[in-house]
């Protein structure tokens, strides 16, 4: 009896610790299930590498690109894009300037973090360049232009007509002093 | 059977070693520990129950009259934690400990030191819950189900003892849970194969399994808060990386398997009680189990069905909503056996079987409403309304809380050798029925008519609605603590109860003497089919 109870307890002790670990599995798991899908609409974290010689315009199409730019919670920092939005054929590689500006009296660090809706134009929206792969760091008063350049993969569903990429600007400063974030994290 | 009750009789000369508060203290006998659970679990009753009339005496009328909104937060947020994992949880743990070995004719857990750890580490959690009422700042705000970032970023400073507390009921449940299984595995009498196990072990016996998968996760998910809060990463802080969805993809995969932690084991008590008082075998024994099992399968496939609105691919919807509506053919299954159970059976109404069959009814109007929540393009409307309010009110209250007063009722004789008062209990059972049906009924419309969860002040057309469920809480409430005058009111003078209690009842529990022995079964018992009942 008493070692047929120790063995049922260390098969179930271990069932136990697994799936506290699976918990913490589940983070990379997400994270992977939302570059294939692009659920929640993330772009993914890294410049697109495109082959400009074999990319060639759809010129049948055109699609509405609109751009959302927030600052969240307490974040006083100017953001906005040049444009309230463009229309590009897609394949097609387009630039946007988005303007930053630092209103307050201390050195701060921001994070922009995008989102597309609809989340299923995700996977087709390419950025070549964009400041959301990088931290910005402004001094008091400083202003910045920052470039995104971005392609919309051909592929894309034909019943997609408009996609709005949307910004939170997000204020890292005491995550960045902690040093705990590798640069670009965010996807 | 001789033999057994000759064993049971010599022991009965064996109490408890240590008296007063150390017999309570070091205890490792599975009676002892059961009788901790459910006294533990009733207070806790009383006080979620308390922060419940707190918040229907706020929502009695439109307008913010006894309480501010943050306070309000606070009370709706302990109320779900306290019920959930302070009342409900125990008592069905409480309820295993008793009669487990009882029923599989085991003479103590398996673990009965474990046990007795199991249950001393729930006050301490829970003192820490409930203190954090009172730190500055206030206790948790952010809703049982604590989504990031208002349980991260948002939270009162107090959000770390919530960690830590609910680590603690973790814990206590996954020891508890190791403890169930190797009782209901390894120490089952002679004869009695898994197939003929009553089908209160088998319900728990599966409950524990989804215990061991889902608690682990749960324990992570506070963790990587905890790490949020305090250690700088961004598991759920989209500035750093994170992502807030994840909070609620990870939470309800925790979730959904624990909404069903809470009715599998009531599932288990209305199959004993409903074939004692129908005088009939259970109908369909083996689909029972089988639909169990099913449920407990499709719990883990389903989460996502909590967050419809949050924004996923449509064959994510479609998927989650199929899925859902599927849980619908085991428990019709389990619905249709027991009406089989009943159906031509001499039928005799003491209050378990009143408290089974209303939970019969009542917990299918609340799987009704599942259904209409299951539909994703319905959700959208359905989401954060007073209607998923009644919808897992019905499924809890007279759920999960009736399958386990019933089983008090139904088990108490054995408990404590005396029979409760008849007249009293169906009283009892008449207020519960109509307070609990008057405080949750008006609900659905007033959600569907568009009231938000979650707030303490509404439109002036929910008033009407408002006011009656107010009114229903209290007398639900009130007829809680005349449901305590009826329990002590039995230990201290009830009618001696005779070991069979109930003419219709099977199983070795019954074949002890009452009030049960201290120590029961020192000799493995003969199982034969005589005893089978469900």
């Amino acid at each position: 009896m008493e070692k047929r109870n120790t063995k049922t307890v260390s098969k179930l002790v271990l069932m136990v610790v697994g799936m506290f670990c699976f918990a913490f599995a589940l983070v990379p798991l997400y994270d992977l299930l939302c570059d294939i899908t692009g659920l929640n609409g993330k772009t993914g974290d890294r410049a697109y590498k495109y082959d400009a010689a074999i990319l060639t315009p759809d010129k049948s199409r055109l699609i509405k690109v609109n751009f959302i730019t927030n600052t969240n919670a307490d974040m006083p920092w100017e953001f906005y894009s040049e444009k309230g939005g463009v229309r590009v054929h897609p394949g097609e590689l387009k630039e946007v300037v988005f303007h930053v500006k630092n209103t307050t009296s201390r050195t701060m660090v921001a994070q922009a973090v995008p989102s597309v809706s609809p989340s299923v134009a995700a996977q087709y929206f390419h950025k070549t360049e964009c400041f959301c792969f990088t931290q910005q760091q402004l001094k008091p008063g400083e202003e910045l232009d920052m470039p995104m350049r971005f392609i919309i993969g051909p592929e894309i569903p034909g019943n997609i007509e408009t996609v709005s990429l949307s910004y939170a600007l997000f204020d890292i400063t005491e995550l960045a002093a902690r040093g705990s974030l590798p640069s670009g994290q965010a996807g | 059977m001789n033999a057994v009750l000759e064993s049971s009789h010599d022991a009965h000369h064996h109490g408890p070693v240590n008296t007063g508060l150390k017999r309570w203290l070091f205890t490792t006998n599975h009676k002892d520990i059961g009788t901790l659970y459910l006294w533990f679990s009733f207070s806790m009753f009383l006080i979620g129950g308390v922060l419940a009339l707190i918040i229907r005496t706020e929502l009695f009328q439109p307008g913010l009259q006894f309480i501010e909104p943050e306070f309000f937060n606070q009370m709706t947020t302990n109320h779900g934690l306290i019920m959930v994992f302070g009342a409900i949880m125990p008592a069905f743990v409480g309820l295993a400990n008793w009669m487990v070995p009882l029923m599989v004719g085991a003479p103590d857990m398996a673990l009965p030191r474990m046990n007795n750890l199991s249950f001393w580490i729930l006050p301490f959690a829970f003192t820490m819950i409930i203190s954090t009422l009172f730190m500055p700042g206030g206790g948790p705000n952010f809703g049982w189900t604590f989504y990031a970032p208002l349980s991260t970023t948002y939270a009162p400073d107090s959000v770390t003892f919530f960690i830590f507390a609910v680590h603690i009921m973790g814990a206590s449940s996954i020891m508890g849970s190791i403890n169930i299984i190797a009782t209901i595995l390894n120490m089952r009498a002679p004869g009695m194969t898994l197939m003929k196990m009553p089908l209160f072990v088998w319900t728990w016996l599966i409950t524990a399994y989804l215990l061991l998968a889902v608690m682990p996760v749960l324990a992570g998910v506070v963790t990587m808060m905890l790490f949020d809060i305090h250690f700088g990463t961004s598991f759920f802080n989209a500035a750093g990386g994170g992502d807030p969805v994840m909070f609620q993809h990870i939470f309800w995969f925790f979730g959904h398997p624990e909404v069903y932690i809470m009715i599998l084991p009531a599932f288990g008590v209305v199959s004993q009680i409903i074939p004692t008082f129908a005088r009939k075998r259970l109908f369909g024994y083996d689909s029972m189990v089988y639909a169990t099992s099913s449920i407990a399968f499709l719990s883990f496939i389903v989460w996502a069905h909590h967050m419809f609105t949050v924004g996923m691919p449509l064959a994510g919807q479609l998927f989650f909503m199929y899925a859902t509506m599927i849980i619908a053919v085991p428990t019709g299954v389990k619905v249709f056996n027991w009406v089989s159970t009943m159906w031509q059976g001499s039928m005799t109404f003491e209050t378990p079987m009143l408290f089974s069959i209303a939970f019969v009814i009542l917990f299918t109007i609340g799987g009704f409403s599942g259904l209409m929540l299951a539909i994703t393009p319905a959700d959208y409307q359905y989401h954060d309304t007073y209607f998923v309010v009644a919808h897992f009110h019905y499924v809890l209250v007279p759920g999960a809380l009736f399958s386990i007063i019933a089983a008090v009722y139904y088990w108490l004789p054995k408990w404590c050798g005396r029979m409760y008062d008849e007249s009293l209990g169906k009283i009892h059972f008449w207020l519960s029925f109509i307070g609990v049906n008057v405080t949750f009924f008006p609900q659905h419309f007033s959600g569907l008519a568009g009231m938000p969860r979650r707030v303490p002040d509404y439109a002036m057309q929910f008033a009407d609605f408002n006011m009656i469920s107010s009114v229903g809480a209290f007398l639900f409430g009130f007829s809680q603590v005349f449901f305590l005058y009826v329990i002590i009111k039995a230990i201290k003078s009830g009618q001696p109860a005779s070991d069979r209690v109930w003419e219709g009842a099977h199983g070795l529990e019954w074949t002890i003497a009452s009030p049960a022995p201290y120590h029961t079964f020192t000799e493995p018992p003969v199982f034969d089919d005589s005893e089978v009942h469900s």
